[in-house]
């Protein structure tokens, strides 16, 4: 049995290529989602529109630009010009302010700005009205001699202050991780077997179908476990992702699904009769849907309800929604025992048909 | 009658690393004749079959095939030889016919010759039937015979056979060898590697390849005789046991 | 060039023999674009705010039902006390909590302000800044037509703000999803499928019979590489034909402009296929390879997230990413109707990329080990 475990990390330590996809992709992952993918604003390019050209415009730009979220582009001439700057993308937004402007205010004429964003991106256009707009109305606070009016809202983040991509990246790529590693490897490693012949060697042999299994998936447990442990480490020194409940119940949590990713890693090899089949398989009805539907980066509820259905058919959905409470809500079992007891049934369902169709085989 | 030399090869040595592959091989083969490589796995032939082929550079050594320098003008020398691979190397998603389009097509022949040569090739295989059929519904002895032809059809000046008959039935080989014959007598060279040692009975001359050197070049008949052999499997054994006890 | 024929011949032989293949080529444009499209969505509606009220005033059922109104939110449950409120945030059944205090009314008409709060779960850092975006929006709009208008609350308004989205008015996030899924379909075809024949060829052992064979390797390479150039622009069109009907999303450039990128585009990213399938020998290491790259490309491509709100390094790494300039290229001709003048940087740019990749992968490409 040991000298059947050590075999299979050979197997793997020698095929340099997986190794450093499975350790470098999660690591180049985090990376990369901690530090380039941001949703944040920050510099947007715009342009102004000035056709007052007086201090109180010029004081409005200034406090646009002061604010950190906008780069000054380009002062625009003339309206046509503005179509001209957003075909080319050049600039997100353009802001207009009318002629007279200050006099107009002076007077209590409501002189009036006029904001034109670009919404190809729709999401960028809406935030960064939102932030001219408040900027806008700081300045009216401002000259109105600092008095509060209407209904003034205080906002508040939870769990994650700073709004840092991370928090949502960390508990994702875990994710994933485990069920490439677990599901993934562990049916190709076993379809090889298959495929090579050495499968019925192992068979004929004094070990129990259990034992060669069981030999087969313990190094991809240990992999991935050391990957989860190395993520989270990652996530907590560079980018400061807490893990605010309890780890010992994060690291029981873990188990859990590693285990159902590896009964539905056996369960795909017991199907498949290749590696090019397992690994089709793996990719399509794993990787892909764990990406898409599991609300790792696009939430679920926001998609159309056949697929709401369909993602909640996905185990990594319900291990997502576990490890985020845990990590970053911090609380217990109590909230997520539906959830824990979602992935057990799920687990004994795809090892019960692994089993069974392993005996097929065997008959 | 002296022939001339189609392949002229002087001190070929090929190392991977520490490890030399072909140690110092000097040999030359004539126009027309059928040469083999005997030797057991990895003993080095199909590294060499390989350089003389243009597929791999030699590490040192002078060798010339149909009158072209390996190293300067390998591209000259695809033009004028035949190659099948030791790997089975016929589309096996394209049928007969198509492979002969294919193959014929990327030598540079004419389509009415493509044409002439498929209907020629299947009459003399008796494969007429086979035209149309995907390769990988032909059993794999045709497919060996078609990957000759298809080798051959562009009328090289020497073909060169890695390892032809692995895993092909006697009466199949036995076939494929009076293709072989019927080829070299059409003015054909014909270079093949084996590890049947009652293949290397049929070849005019053998080479006799251990761990990378040349241990004995002859006639079957001569080397019988000079290693006090009945058959080419003694004359094998014997100088394997030397090599061994040599090292030992 | 007759050579070359013999080849391309033969590819589109084996494309349309193999029913796999075939069924991935004219599938894959319809499964990306209904699934992507509505899965890969960024697109904040329907948040579902939980209002804690404890004013229960008519200026505080106002507010609220001035939230539910808006398509961004749905109408969601009354809680009295924020702690049980928060509860459906740790369940994950709440995105956002409105909080009205008591005196809310009285604050208003007496003082001319009164404060709320608006909690929001930010785990999801991106769509927490839109969420909140939103709620400030919905709480101005409430200030300046129900306050101002209806209810005669007299506040100061020096400066009137006005707004406007353009090329996309009522900011559909799939506009802005459908060109990039394109830009994903024609890579995954120039890059992933082209990089599998070549490698293929290898593993089954066929390319040595083409190796000893006199054609020359930019004969074979552009052999190798032409139908899958030609399927990918195929596709293409099939997938703007989709996106047209099923979608009905605006292309209001030129199409031809579209297919004049697309070309150049593509063969940039069979370059890198190809470059791939020199370094790998066998389909499945190639295709590890080519999905470890191609994530790491789209990640950084300004697909999802703008590349302005990313770091300057990785800003300066788009620069050298050919999908970042197709993306931005395919929103602007298809969104913005924008010209050859507009887009001509990035066409400059893919030109120059694609010449020296090409070149790299068939200086790479060896006949001879």
């Amino acid at each position: 049995m040991k000298g059947f475990i050590i075999k299979e990390f050979h197997h793997i330590f020698r095929d340099v290529r997986t190794m450093i996809i499975i350790f470098g992709m999660p690591v180049v992952q985090i990376l990369l989602f901690g530090f380039a993918i941001t949703t944040e604003i920050k510099d947007a390019k715009i342009a102004v529109l000035d056709h007052s050209k007086d201090r109180a415009t010029r004081e409005i730009t200034n406090k646009l630009v002061a604010s950190g979220y906008f780069l000054l582009e380009s002062d625009l001439q003339s309206y046509d010009e503005i179509e001209e700057y957003f075909r080319k993308g050049d600039i997100n937004e353009v802001v207009i302010f009318e002629s007279n402007f200050e006099n107009k205010l002076k007077k209590n004429e409501q002189p009036s700005v006029q904001i034109i964003a670009d919404a190809s991106n729709p999401n960028t256009a809406s935030l960064l009205t939102n932030y001219t707009i408040g900027i806008l109305s700081d300045y009216q606070q401002q000259i109105s001699g600092g008095k509060k009016q209407g209904v003034i809202a205080e906002t508040k983040m939870l769990y994650n202050s700073e709004l840092k991509g991370v928090f949502m990246f960390v508990p994702g790529v875990i994710t994933i991780l485990l069920m490439l590693v677990c599901a993934m490897m562990t049916s190709i490693s076993i379809a090889r077997e298959k495929e090579l012949g050495t499968m019925e060697v192992l068979l004929v042999s004094p070990l129990k179908p259990v034992q060669i299994i069981t030999g087969k998936v313990v190094p991809y447990v240990l992999l991935s476990f050391i990957n989860a442990v190395t993520i989270l480490l990652l996530g907590y020194f560079v980018f400061g992702v807490p893990v605010r409940g309890s780890l010992i119940l994060l690291l029981l949590e873990s188990i859990l699904f590693i285990v159902l990713a590896l009964s539905l890693g056996i369960f795909i090899s017991t199907i498949s009769k290749t590696q090019q089949v397992a690994l089709m398989i793996s990719l399509a009805g794993l990787m892909l849907p764990t990406i898409l539907l599991s609300g790792f980066i696009f939430p679920v509820e926001n998609m159309p309800v056949p697929l709401q259905w369909v993602s909640n058919l996905m185990p990594p959905r319900w291990f997502i929604i576990i490890i985020k409470t845990i990590m970053l809500k911090g609380v217990g079992l109590a909230y997520i025992w539906k959830e824990t007891l979602i992935l057990f049934g799920m687990t004994l369902i795809f090892l019960g048909l692994g089993i069974k169709n392993f005996k097929i085989r065997l008959e | 009658m002296k022939r001339e030399n189609i392949i002229e090869v002087k001190d070929l040595t090929k190392k991977f690393g520490n490890f030399t592959a072909n140690d110092k091989l000097t040999f030359s083969v004539r126009k027309g004749e059928v040469f083999g490589f005997l030797g057991a796995n990895g003993a080095g032939k199909t590294t060499a079959i390989k350089i003389l082929c243009g597929l791999s550079k030699p590490t040192s050594g002078d060798i010339s095939v149909v009158g072209y320098d390996v190293y300067t003008q390998p591209e000259e020398i695809k033009k004028n030889i035949g190659y099948m691979s030791q790997k089975f190397s016929l589309y096996e998603d394209l049928t007969t016919a198509e492979n002969f389009r294919f193959f014929g097509g990327i030598y540079g022949l004419k389509k009415a010759e493509i044409k002439q040569k498929t209907s020629f090739y299947l009459q003399q295989l008796d494969m007429e039937n086979a035209r149309d059929k995907i390769i990988q519904s032909v059993p794999l002895g045709w497919k060996q015979k078609l990957a000759f032809s298809i080798a051959v059809m562009h009328e090289p000046d020497i073909v060169f056979l890695d390892e032809p008959t692995s895993g092909v039935d006697p009466i199949t080989r036995r076939q494929f060898w009076d293709m072989i014959y019927n080829t070299a007598r059409e003015g054909i060279t014909v270079f093949l590697t084996t590890h049947y040692m009652d293949e290397a009975e049929y070849c005019e001359r053998v080479t006799i390849l251990v761990d990378g050197r040349i241990e004995a070049l002859d006639t079957p008949m001569a080397l019988k005789k000079q290693f006090g052999g009945s058959s080419m499997e003694e004359v094998f054994v014997k100088l394997a046991r030397k090599k061994l006890t040599v090292d030992g | 060039m007759r050579n070359i024929s013999y080849i391309i011949q033969k590819e589109f032989i084996q494309l349309f023999r193999n029913h796999v293949m075939l069924r991935i080529i004219i599938l894959m444009p319809v499964i990306q674009l209904f699934i992507l499209a509505y899965a890969a969505t960024f697109e904040i509606k329907k948040i579902r705010l939980v209002v804690v009220d404890q004013d229960h005033s008519v200026t505080s059922r106002d507010l609220t039902a001035h939230f539910q109104g808006s398509p961004f939110y749905k109408a969601g449950k009354h809680y009295d006390s924020y702690k049980i409120a928060e509860n459906d945030i740790i369940h994950g059944s709440a995105d956002q909590i409105l909080i009205i205090p008591a005196g809310f009314e009285k604050d208003l008409n007496r003082e001319g302000f009164s404060q709320v709060q608006v909690v929001t779960d930010a785990i999801n850092g991106s769509a927490a800044s839109l969420m909140s975006a939103y709620s400030l929006a919905i709480i101005r709009d409430f200030n300046e037509r129900i306050l101002l208008q209806e209810k005669n609350i007299q506040f100061g308004q020096p400066i009137k703000i006005q707004y406007s989205y353009w090329y996309n008015p009522r900011l559909d996030y799939i506009n802005f999803m459908v060109p990039g899924i394109l830009v994903l379909l024609v890579t995954l075809i120039g890059m992933f499928l082209s990089s599998m024949a070549l490698v293929r060829e290898k593993e089954i052992g066929t390319i040595e019979q083409i190796n000893v064979s006199p054609i020359r390797k930019y004969q074979f390479i552009i052999g190798k590489l032409l139908p899958f150039w030609v399927v990918a622009l195929a596709d293409l069109a099939f997938g703007l034909i989709l996106a047209k009907l099923a979608f009905n999303i605006p292309i209001v450039g030129s199409i031809g402009l579209i297919f004049l990128m697309a070309m150049v585009y593509l063969l940039v990213m069979q370059g890198i296929g190809l470059l791939l399938s020199t370094i790998t020998n066998t389909q499945q290491q190639a295709m590890f390879l080519s999905w470890f790259i191609l994530v790491v490309l789209i990640l950084m491509s300004g697909l999802f997230t703008p590349i302005e709100s990313m770091p300057h390094w990785a800003q300066v790494l788009t620069w050298f990413n050919p999908i970042a300039y197709f993306i931005e290229t395919m929103r602007m001709i298809m969104l913005k109707g924008s010209g050859f003048m507009d887009v001509m940087k990035s066409f400059l740019i893919l030109s120059t990329l694609s010449i020296f990749i090409l070149s790299l992968a068939i200086w790479r490409y060896r006949k001879v080990v």
